[in-house]
């Protein structure tokens, strides 16, 4: 089969892991990669854990099930490692990107986990410098981006651009680049 | 020039409303309403189409705003899913019988109970029988273009019925994907201005709608909607050729993927198809003759041109996103079978029902399919005629 990057997002409703889904998707378009970006639907409720993929691939995309071995994790909220098991199906080589304070090897043996590369960022306080609110959503895709190495940043940011130019005033498409970018340089690796 | 954006099924759709202008777009703006008419909006807030938007108090006066609105002479749509669809039902019958050319995109979605807004065919298999044409799409590029050639099938003078184009819900209407949207003015221009035939709004020439009619004349006007129907077939590869001529895709009844050689077949519709093409794809490397055909057409059903497809094939799997409860197997099924018994074809015939409530269909599960034919085509044998596909039992 076709080789197709794909990445699940961990957060909980309200935290924008959709978006974050459609963001990466968009840019990875914007770079000639054919893109599936969707959630994971059960009840909608603003906190409740819920689940959205992104699939990346040269050669156009036509499989329309669901995700169960993404080559990337990006979990939004750390007290989801508690409730989820968000390592699931990720493979030995998988990439795991979690929004804490703590350092990688803390989130390592907090999910007693063998293999993997685990990557920790303090999204959340990123965007609460960056926007003035706790929305982990944007600077968690520079984070991504980063350790999965899939996209440069600059493809990340105009993606975001283009996605959001007509919705957003310019003060709060700039707060997210910068956001971005913050992730991207401090995301830590082990 | 065509360009690319990433958009949901949903947003396709609503854009390629908005590119075709409608005269009239009346729909239910809350649940179960999807996001297509929310951006749909968005662009007539924008100024981007001159379309008379009719907010409706229920999708039963969704469909009949539109029903008025086509009978007065506009070119005239709406856009529904599951529980609506239900809820419309009676005026979806009366639109069909007065002939009236309305495109109806519906997202695919469950009929409750119990309360499911994910994915089935349930909703629109109910209504094979209101006399409009159903046009499925795999995704979202599909629904778009779909959507654009209805306009010009339904209107056709030869046809003058309502169509309407499907799309998996969730799975494609939710889901971003990357689609080729043409310019506004190209599907303008393939749309062309629209002239009503018989509008009641021209005094010059008075026509009624819907009057009494009983045993004696009831009949002579169901006999022609039949004809209308049968006559769609060529207007759908007519204005299918055209369109390709623009979009570079190909439209016709159905999609057979590497199917010449093929000697076990899976049929089915909408998204899952796209799911199995891979599955082929594997099977066809390890030297297994599998191919598949996708249905984009279910009404009007192309009985002859599927036989044709079918003609030497070992064994045959249809799958049904759909119960047809009491019936011998899905309705997709049902008129495969009626089309090779018709024709005296005796191939190995299987069912399964999948998908429904939004119960995924794997890639494991669609090669359980392909594992069953070639069991058949070895064995001469079917155990089971109806399978449920991925069902706890």
């Amino acid at each position: 089969m076709a080789e197709i990057t794909e990445i699940r997002w961990h957060g909980r409703g309200g935290q924008g892991a959709v978006t974050a889904a459609k963001i990466l998707a968009q840019a990875a378009m914007e770079k000639g990669f054919h893109i599936q970006a969707f959630p994971e639907y059960g009840a909608e409720r603003r906190g409740a854990p819920v689940k959205s993929f992104t699939r990346i691939s040269k050669d156009p995309i036509t499989i329309h099930s669901p995700i169960h071995n993404p080559s990337a994790v990006a979990v939004l909220d750390a007290t989801l490692l508690d409730a989820v098991d968000v390592t699931e199906g990720l493979p030995e080589d998988g990439i795991l990107v979690v929004n804490t304070v703590d350092n990688p090897a803390d989130v390592r043996k907090k999910l007693n986990l063998k293999g993997r590369k685990v990557f920790t960022v303090d999204a959340t306080q990123i965007s609460i410098d960056c926007l003035g609110k706790p929305i982990p959503n944007t600077p968690m895709i520079g984070a991504v981006m980063r350790a999965a190495g899939t996209l440069p940043l600059e493809e990340v940011i105009s993606g975001f651009k283009h996605k959001f130019s007509a919705k957003f005033q310019k003060e709060v498409i700039e707060g997210n680049i910068k956001a971005i970018k913050r992730a991207y340089e401090e995301v830590k690796t082990e | 020039m065509a360009k690319t954006l990433g958009l949901t099924g949903n947003e396709a759709v609503a854009y390629a409303i908005m590119q075709i202008n409608p005269d009239v777009m009346a729909a239910y703006p809350i649940t179960p309403q999807t996001a297509l008419v929310q951006k749909f909006a968005d662009f007539l807030a924008d100024g981007d189409v001159d379309t008379e938007m009719i907010l409706v108090e229920s999708e039963h006066s969704a469909m009949s705003a539109t029903v008025g609105a086509s009978a007065a002479g506009a070119r005239a749509m709406t856009a529904t899913a599951a529980n609506g669809l239900a809820l419309m039902w009676e005026i979806v019958y009366i639109a069909a019988s007065n002939r009236l050319p309305i495109v109806m995109p519906v997202i695919n979605r469950a009929l409750s109970a119990p309360i499911n807004i994910l994915c089935d065919h349930s909703d629109t298999m109910g209504c094979r029988d209101t006399g409009w044409i159903q046009i499925y799409s795999e995704n979202a590029q599909e629904a778009y273009e779909n959507t654009i050639q209805a306009v010009r099938i339904a209107e056709h003078p030869d046809v003058l019925l309502p169509a309407m184009v499907t799309q998996d819900g969730f799975i494609i209407s939710h889901g971003m994907e990357d689609v080729t949207i043409l310019e506004k003015e190209q599907v303008q221009k393939f749309v062309g201005e629209y002239k009503p035939h018989y509008p009641l709004l021209d005094p010059e020439h008075p026509v009624s709608y819907g009057p009494i009619d009983f045993h004696d004349f009831y009949f002579e006007h169901k006999k022609p909607q039949v004809d209308a129907m049968e006559n769609a077939k060529q207007v759908i590869l007519d204005v299918g050729r055209e369109f390709s001529k623009l979009s570079g895709r190909e439209y016709g009844f159905f999609d057979a993927y590497r199917m010449e050689d093929a000697e076990i077949v899976a049929i089915m519709m909408s998204s899952t198809a796209g799911t199995t093409r891979p599955v082929v794809d594997e099977l066809r490397r390890q030297g297994i003759k599998a191919g598949l055909l996708k249905l984009r057409v279910f009404r009007p059903f192309p009985a002859e041109e599927i036989v044709a497809a079918l003609q030497g094939k070992k064994a045959v799997a249809i799958l049904d996103r759909a119960i047809s409860f009491g019936a011998q197997g899905g309705a997709l099924f049902s008129e495969v079978c009626s089309a090779l018994y018709n024709a005296g074809q005796r191939i190995p015939v299987i069912n399964f029902l999948y998908g429904l409530g939004g119960r995924p269909a794997e890639i494991e599960n669609i090669q359980e399919v392909y594992q069953k034919l070639q069991r058949i085509v070895q064995t001469g044998k079917v155990d089971n005629l109806i399978n449920y596909l991925n069902l706890r039992e």
